[in-house]
């Protein structure tokens, strides 16, 4: 979990794999540069560096980012959530950028997401269009990039997560910030680094109402200790 | 100075008179400046600390009750709750977004200058009428501010309530409260102990902004308040997470003294308080402090309300990790003054005293007798102001009370707040009376609620202010969480003015009361008084912020019917009271002659059987009836459940007061039918009166009267007149 300041989602994050996954994890302050032993690094949601400038904007620089590149270089798995997923935008480890809501505003609700690339690290517990409910909050999640990318993107499967319906159907009042086509989550070419603007930390417990994150961190898990591993 | 210099610090010559005899000379630009912030009505409580002696302060679970930042109490297993509300009305009548972001800031400052994380923040807002485009834009100007402050620093918003009434169209109410969790072995105290202990500024630079904010907030609005604009503060809430997170840090580790906020009236305000609860003396110099800009002036340094700041008191010699930590969260910190045994705050600047006063008088403002008298308009209340005319239709009235904005569904607002980072948010914003936070690693969970019908108070204060204590605890107990302690922010008029403040003195009286019948204390709270503008006061508005505690979070309860075939029940009586109602508002265009009454014994009772019967599991939904009366309540189960319900009622008197009065005391509730003989056992065994209403089912609220059909509405339609009234009117 690394910790930039400003994020607020780190500690969410640790609880989810400590306590509710059972499994170790550490912060990782963004000064740091050593990421070796790590199976899994995660950019957690929050304002890093108070969201000035961009969402992200500044983070990038952060040192730790350099590690974080180098990492995913080596395919090692790396997971964006909300802030997060803006960090790896703005670093250039996932293509397209985050413009503001369409509403203007900011969003905290359920949204569901249909799983569209069910053979990646982070979906292998799900199945191919199975719906999940997941809830978002962001104020500049509104995903875009050009038609190049986006044509792209959906050839090679590299759109993992789509905001839907209830009924899994893509439509308008589904999507929750106006996201080109309905993206919710996207991972880069290798497969070994995703981005997604909800938030499955907030949904991994049945005392919070909802265990559908599950899917996602029991995904992440399955691949991990089946030796998944690194992907390159 | 001018010859009359207390008027430009907003003090009386008397107080001038006092400063001089207590200095035994005349105070300078600088100590009048300091006296000025220091003895206005926000920071001295001079008009109203005799009335508030009236509130139950103790009780054995109280580590804390009003005195230091906020309050506190146990919840056992070495955990404490530390909460308390503040207002920030007049900056945001000028600057909404800004006004009520700093709020926010300035409270979550509160919570972890105790020592405490900050895990929940509730918002008591009183807006105009939206048909009015400048109240339109406070309002989205206040919940922009609230939700771009409160989601970075990653504190979720989880609850609140918002009324709609003119009575606040040129003077918003927003009331902010905020909780924070504590280890009883790690809490920081707000004192200057230790004669010879550095004291040093922690946080953001200081600057011009927010200078004169404690006198601001300490007159009426009026005609060139829009002038006062720069009185506001600007906040970043960025830097205020960096603050959190190393202030957090300092009392982990035990490196401290002591800990306090800055907030209103500045340097001068924290630095005297730390003093003053220690018995000891403070120098500062002001030379030492970090500037944002060049040429202030050492009155500005003292009095500046920059935002993100905080005065900590290190522990001899941890002055270099004090600032390894800060320095670790890319803040500055500054040694700029010590500890001293002489009972003196002495400024200076580069070395040269600039201002020497006792601690013990900045805290000393003698207390303001205000007269008292029974406001006319009482009188004026023609008896039979209740009368009016059923409607024709039951089911149009009541989607036309779901549809009035302060009834309507609020996801226009908290959609915009973060209510789940921390992800302990059990029970949503919308979804019960109260929102519910797990405690992660215990069974229990904390509920939290803020209430307080304004336009009650002004039909009758006491009443009003009984009301807003008794519906918390009522809120809370819905969700089965028995009520522990009470923060309030008491809103109200010009204190000079004799019927305000006898509204306030009955207000509190009632609130005392109905505090001591239910046997919850008031550990913290704020009075915010010049609540007018042109000479228009607000309704006297009384908000009360009250925390629960939920034995066991495996049986959440929340309003929503969800099983087909449930009895719905009535707990307490219907009374058929129309006074004060959202009901005679919309239909006669005025607030009636008095509010519902209130029992404090059967509110009692009913608080006992909510809590016992969601604790033990016999409940599927309970929501309290308050505004809208029994109908709204019974949509609002129907609303969150997604299904309908079929209920009968029996009325010998005016069926609208049946379906629409606001009487108190009552709450519905839905259980499986083997569980009816526990619930009318329990009932019996309080003195409650308790009624089978009907069962939930269907597609359709349905409610009659005998075999006469009054209310036949779809749920569907329920929702869309809900839901759709506030996006409607703010796009």
């Amino acid at each position: 979990m690394v910790v930039f300041p400003g994020s607020n989602c780190d500690a969410d994050v640790l609880h989810v794999v400590q306590q509710v996954l059972g499994q170790e994890g550490r912060f990782v302050w963004h000064r740091e540069e050593d990421l070796s032993g790590f199976d899994c690094v995660v950019l957690p949601g929050g304002f890093s560096y108070g969201d000035y400038l961009r969402p992200g904007a500044i983070a990038r620089f952060s040192p730790v980012m350099r590690a974080v590149t180098a990492f995913a270089a080596a395919g090692g798995l790396v997971l964006g959530i909300c802030n997060g997923f803006q960090v790896l935008l703005e670093a250039g480890l996932l293509p397209g950028a985050m413009l503001v809501n369409d509403s203007v505003q900011f969003r905290c609700l359920e949204t569901w997401l249909r799983v569209e690339n069910a053979a990646t690290p982070f979906t292998v517990a799900c199945r191919p269009g199975q719906v999940l409910r997941v809830p978002v909050a962001h104020h500049e999640g509104n995903y875009y990039a050009d038609p190049a990318t986006l044509a792209e993107l959906e050839a090679q499967a590299q759109v993992v997560l789509r905001y839907v319906n209830q009924n899994g159907e893509e439509t308008p009042e589904a999507n929750p910030n106006g996201s080109a086509r309905n993206i919710a989550g996207i991972i880069n070419r290798y497969g070994n680094v995703l981005g997604l603007m909800p938030h499955p930390e907030r949904c991994a417990e049945p005392i919070l109402g909802n265990t559908d994150g599950r899917y996602l961190w029991n995904s992440l898990l399955s691949w991990v200790q089946q030796g998944g591993g690194r992907v390159v | 100075m001018s010859d009359r210099p207390w008027e430009e610090v907003g003090l009386t010559e008397t107080e001038y008179e006092q400063i001089t005899e207590i200095l035994g000379r005349r105070p300078n630009e600088l100590e009048l400046g300091m006296f000025g912030v220091m003895w206005s009505e926000h920071c001295s409580y001079k008009s109203s600390r005799p009335v508030l002696r009236l509130f139950p302060y103790e009780a054995p679970w109280v580590l804390q009750g009003p005195g230091e930042n906020a309050g506190v109490i146990a919840i056992g297993d070495g955990r404490a709750v530390v909460f308390k509300m503040e207002s920030h009305n007049h900056p945001s009548a000028i600057e909404p977004f800004q006004g009520a972001a700093t709020g926010v800031g300035g409270i979550v400052r509160d919570i972890f200058a105790m020592g405490a994380r900050p895990i929940a923040l509730l918002d008591s807002l009183r807006f105009g009428s939206l048909e009015d485009p400048r109240v339109r834009y406070l309002f989205s100007g206040v919940v922009g501010g609230i939700s771009w402050y409160g989601n970075c620093i990653g504190v979720p918003t989880v609850g609140g309530e918002i009324y709609f009434d003119t009575a606040y169209a040129t003077n918003p109410l927003v009331n902010v409260m905020c909780v924070g969790l504590l280890s009883e072995d790690k809490t920081a105290r707000a004192v200057a102990s230790g004669p010879g202990n550095k004291v040093m500024l922690v946080g953001a630079r200081t600057g011009r902004d927010g200078i004169h904010g404690a006198s601001f907030a300490s007159e009426e609005l009026g005609e060139d308040s829009l002038r006062r604009r720069p009185a506001v503060q600007v906040g970043d809430p960025f830097k205020e997470k960096l603050l959190i997170e190393a202030c957090l840090e300092l009392v982990d580790r035990g490196c401290l003294v002591g800990l306090q906020d800055l907030g209103a009236a500045g340097i001068t305000s924290a630095a005297s308080e730390m003093a003053g609860r220690a018995g000891t003396g403070m120098e500062i110099d002001v030379t030492l402090v970090p500037r944002r800009e060049e040429g202030m002036t050492p009155y500005e340094v003292m009095i500046s309300e920059s935002q993100e700041r905080m005065l900590a008191v290190p522990q001899p010699g941890r002055e270099e990790e004090v600032a390894e930590i800060l320095a670790k969260w890319d803040l500055e910190a500054a040694v700029i003054g010590q500890v001293t045994s002489d009972g003196m705050f002495r400024v200076r600047d580069a070395g040269r005293v600039v201002a020497e006063v006792p601690v013990e008088a900045l805290a000393a403002c003698p207390v303001i007798p205000r007269e008292k008298a029974r406001p006319a308009y009482l009188e004026e209340q023609a008896t039979g102001a209740e009368e009016v005319p059923e409607p024709d239709d039951y089911g149009v009235a009541l989607l036309n009370l779901l549809s009035s904005p302060t009834i309507a569904g609020k996801a226009w607002v908290w959609r915009q707040y973060d209510h789940m980072v921390q992800i302990n948010t059990a029970v949503r914003p919308g979804a019960a009376d109260a929102a519910v936070l797990r405690l992660k690693g215990s069974r229990q969970g904390l509920a939290l609620t803020t209430d307080g019908n304004g336009r009650y108070t002004y039909l009758d204060p006491y009443t009003g202010g009984a009301i807003a204590v008794a519906e918390a605890a009522r809120n809370l107990a819905c969700c089965g969480a028995r009520p522990l302690g009470v923060t309030d922010c008491l809103n109200f008029g010009h204190p000079g003015r004799p019927e305000i403040f006898w509204q306030f003195e009955e207000a509190v009286r009632g609130m005392a009361e109905a505090c001591r019948a239910l046997g919850v204390p008031v550990v913290s709270g704020n009075v915010s008084f010049y609540n007018e503008s042109s000479g228009e006061a607000v309704y006297p508005t009384p908000v009360v912020g009250m925390v629960g505690l939920v034995e066991d979070m495996e049986r959440p309860c929340t309003m929503a019917f969800t099983n087909d075939g449930d009895l719905v029940v009535l707990l307490g009586e219907n009374t058929g009271e129309l006074g004060g109602s959202e009901y005679l508002w919309l239909a006669a265009g005025r607030p009636g002659a008095r509010p519902p009454r209130v029992d404090l014994a059967r509110e009692k009772a009913l608080v006992e059987v909510l809590v016992q019967a969601v604790g033990t599991g016999l409940l599927t939904a309970a929501h309290d009836c308050a505004e809208g009366g029994l109908a709204v309540a019974l949509a609002e189960c129907c609303l969150a459940g997604g299904r309908g319900a079929r209920v009968k009622v029996t009325s010998s008197g005016s069926l609208a007061a049946l379906l629409f009065g606001e009487g108190q005391g009552r709450a519905v509730v839905s259980l499986p039918e083997a569980n009816w003989p526990r619930l009318e056992e329990l009932c019996q065994g309080q003195g409650l009166s308790v009624q089978v209403l009907g069962r939930v089912g269907g597609g359709a609220l349905e409610i009659k009267a005998g075999d006469r059909v009054l209310v036949q509405v779809p749920v569907e339609e329920l929702r869309t007149r809900w839901e759709g009234a506030i996006p409607c009117l703010m796009s």
